[in-house]
C-alpha cells in the first residue's frame, strides 16, 4: 500500500517535467523594470502565440542580467545599460545588440519636497542632496538604474558618497528601493515606467512624487542582446534572435507603445531609429 | 496594521477563488520540497544509520561536520549550487538551472545534515541489545538497516518533519537558483519576497498564510501516519 502511494507520488511529480518539454524554451535576464511593470506579462502570450516559443524571464538588475548572459547561463538579454551591454558585445559575450524601446529617469521623493528641489536640474538637484544631508536612497545592486546614478553623479562633477550616512544604498530591485525610500522620507533616482506601476499600486495618490524630469541626461534605453553562440555553444541563438526581432516587429512596437497604466503609456518604442 | 487583516482576507480569496498566480506557485512549493524531502529521507536515514551504527576512523570528525553543516547557510549554498550547474558549471549540461529540479537539488543539501544527525542520534541511543538480537535471528545488513531504522522510525520522521520545515520555508535557494520565474520555479516564498519588495504586504501576508496551511497539511499528514503506524 504504502509503495503503491510513493510510485503515485513519483509518477505525479514526473509527470509536469514531461510535459512542459513540448514547445521550446527560450531563457531570458531581463531588468527588474519590464518585470515589475507587468510589459512582459502582457508581451509573452503574443510572443507565445506567434512563435510557440515558452519565453522564461528572471527580473535582475542590468549587472546581474549580464553576468548571466556571460556565463551562459540565458539565452538573451532585455537590458537598459547602454555602456556597460556595448563593452559586453566588445567583449564578444553577446552579439547581435538591437535598440528596443525608451523611457526616462526622474528623481522622486516626499511629496513635501524637504530638499526643494523640485524642477531643478539633475546637476543642482544632487548638490542639493549632499549640501543639506538630505537621505538619497541609491539602488546600489549593480543594475541599469543604479549605473545611470553612478554616471550622474559623475557628471555633476561630484564623488559618488558612497560612506555618508545620508546616502543609502538598498541592494534591491527598483520597487523595494522607492517603498525604501518612502518610509525613510528620501529622493531616489527611478525609471519612469517602474513609479508609474508605484503611482497605480497607490491608486494614483503616491506619497512620492516626481521631482526632478525631463533633463536629457535622464534618457533611458532599452536594448536586446542575444548571447554569442560561439561562446556558449548551449545558448539558443535561433530563439534569441527569433525573439528579438519578434521585439522589433511593428506589431510588438505598437503593443509596447500601447502599454500604460492609469493611461500613461511607460515604454516608448523605438526599434529601428 | 491593516494589511495583516487584508492579507488574512486575500488569502481565503486567493485560494477559493483558485487565482491561477498563487495555485502556480503552491504547486511549485508541494513539488520542489516532495521531491526534495523524498531524496533526502532516502539518502539520509541509510546514511544517519551507518554513522550512528558503524564505528570506523574519523567518525568523531564526520560527526562534527555533519553537525556544523545543520547550520549551513541556504544562501551559502544556493551559491554553491548556482556554481554547479550554471550551463559553465561540472553539471551544466544537465540543464538544472532555473528550474525547479535544481531548486530541489539545493534543498537536498540543506535538509541532508538535519536528516543524518537526527537519525545518527536516534540510532546512537537506540536499545542496544537490539543489534545483538538482530544478529542472533541471522539478519543480514540490509535487513539490520531496515530493522533498525523501523525501531527508529519515530525519530526519522521527526528528522522528516524538521528538515521539511527547514525546506519548505527556504527562500535563499529558491531565488538564486531558481531564479523566481513567474508560473515555473516561483515559489510560495519567492513570491512573498517579491510582492513584500514591490510594497504588496497584504498580498504578502496572504501568501505566508497559504505557506503556513501547506506546512500545516503536511505536518498533520505526517502525524496522522504517526498515529497509524503506533497502533
Amino acid at each position: 500500500m504504502h509503495r503503491f502511494l510513493l510510485m503515485l507520488l513519483l509518477v505525479a511529480l514526473a509527470l509536469p517535467g514531461a510535459a512542459r518539454a513540448e514547445n521550446p524554451v527560450l531563457m531570458m535576464a531581463t531588468t527588474t523594470s519590464t518585470d515589475d511593470t507587468g510589459l512582459l506579462d502582457v508581451l509573452q502570450p503574443a510572443f507565445a502565440a506567434d512563435t510557440g516559443i515558452d519565453l522564461r524571464w528572471t527580473g535582475v538588475g542590468t549587472g546581474k542580467a549580464l553576468e548571466l548572459g556571460k556565463n551562459c547561463d540565458v539565452d538573451v538579454l532585455l537590458v537598459h545599460a547602454p555602456g556597460a551591454e556595448k563593452a559586453f558585445v566588445e567583449a564578444g559575450h553577446g552579439v547581435n545588440r538591437v535598440q528596443l524601446m525608451y523611457n526616462d529617469f526622474v528623481i522622486v521623493g516626499p511629496a513635501a519636497d524637504p530638499a526643494q528641489v523640485k524642477g531643478l536640474s539633475v546637476r543642482d538637484a544632487l548638490a542639493k542632496f549632499a549640501q543639506t544631508s538630505t537621505p538619497f536612497c541609491s539602488r546600489g545592486d549593480d543594475s541599469g538604474t543604479h549605473k545611470k546614478e553612478l554616471g550622474l553623479w559623475k557628471e555633476a562633477g561630484m564623488a559618488v558618497p558612497e560612506k555618508e550616512a545620508w546616502y543609502i544604498q538598498t541592494g534591491q530591485g527598483m520597487l523595494p528601493t522607492i517603498n525604501v525610500a518612502s518610509e525613510k522620507g528620501a529622493y531616489t533616482l527611478t525609471d519612469r515606467g517602474t513609479f508609474i506601476k508605484y503611482e497605480a499600486s497607490h491608486n494614483g495618490n503616491p506619497p512620492m512624487v516626481i521631482l526632478v524630469e525631463g533633463d536629457g541626461a535622464l534618457f533611458n534605453q532599452y536594448s536586446g542582446i542575444a548571447v554569442n553562440p560561439e561562446k556558449c555553444p548551449n545558448a539558443k541563438y535561433d530563439l534569441a534572435m527569433k525573439y528579438i526581432e519578434w521585439m522589433a516587429s511593428p506589431a510588438t512596437q505598437k503593443l509596447i507603445g500601447e502599454f500604460s497604466l492609469m493611461g500613461k503609456p511607460l515604454f516608448v518604442p523605438n526599434a529601428g531609429k | 496594521m491593516d494589511f495583516i487583516l487584508d492579507g488574512f482576507i486575500t488569502a481565503f480569496h486567493l485560494l477559493l477563488s483558485g487565482n491561477e498566480e498563487t495555485w502556480s506557485a503552491v504547486y511549485a512549493t508541494v513539488y520542489v520540497s516532495t521531491l526534495a524531502i523524498l531524496l533526502t529521507v532516502l539518502m539520509g536515514a541509510p546514511l544517519g544509520f551507518l554513522l550512528g551504527y558503524c564505528t570506523f576512523p574519523g567518525k568523531r570528525a564526520v560527526r562534527l561536520v555533519v553537525d556544523t553543516l545543520l547550520s549551513f547557510p541556504t544562501v551559502v549554498i544556493g551559491l554553491i549550487v548556482y556554481g554547479l550547474i550554471s550551463r559553465n558549471g561540472p553539471l551544466g549540461d544537465m540543464g538544472l538551472l532555473f528550474t525547479l529540479q535544481g531548486i530541489a537539488l539545493g534543498q537536498v543539501l540543506l535538509g541532508l545534515p538535519v536528516v543524518i544527525a537526527m537519525v545518527a542520534n536516534a540510532v546512537e541511543n537506540a536499545d542496544k541489545r537490539l543489534q545483538f538480537t538482530l544478529l542472533t535471528l541471522g539478519a543480514d545488513k540490509a535487513q539490520q538497516l531496515a530493522a533498525t531504522l523501523w525501531e527508529v522510525r519515530y525519530h526519522v520522521m521527526l528528522a522528516t518533519v524538521a528538515a521539511y520545515g527547514r525546506i519548505v520555508s527556504e527562500v535563499g535557494i529558491a531565488m538564486m537558483v531558481g531564479g523566481n520565474i513567474k508560473w515555473h520555479t516561483r515559489t510560495i516564498t519567492t513570491a512573498i519576497a517579491l510582492e513584500t519588495g514591490k510594497g504588496q504586504f497584504a498580498m504578502g501576508v496572504a501568501l505566508g498564510m497559504v505557506l503556513m496551511v501547506v506546512a500545516f497539511g503536511v505536518n498533520i499528514s505526517v502525524s496522522g501516519l504517526r498515529r497509524r503506524a503506533g497502533r
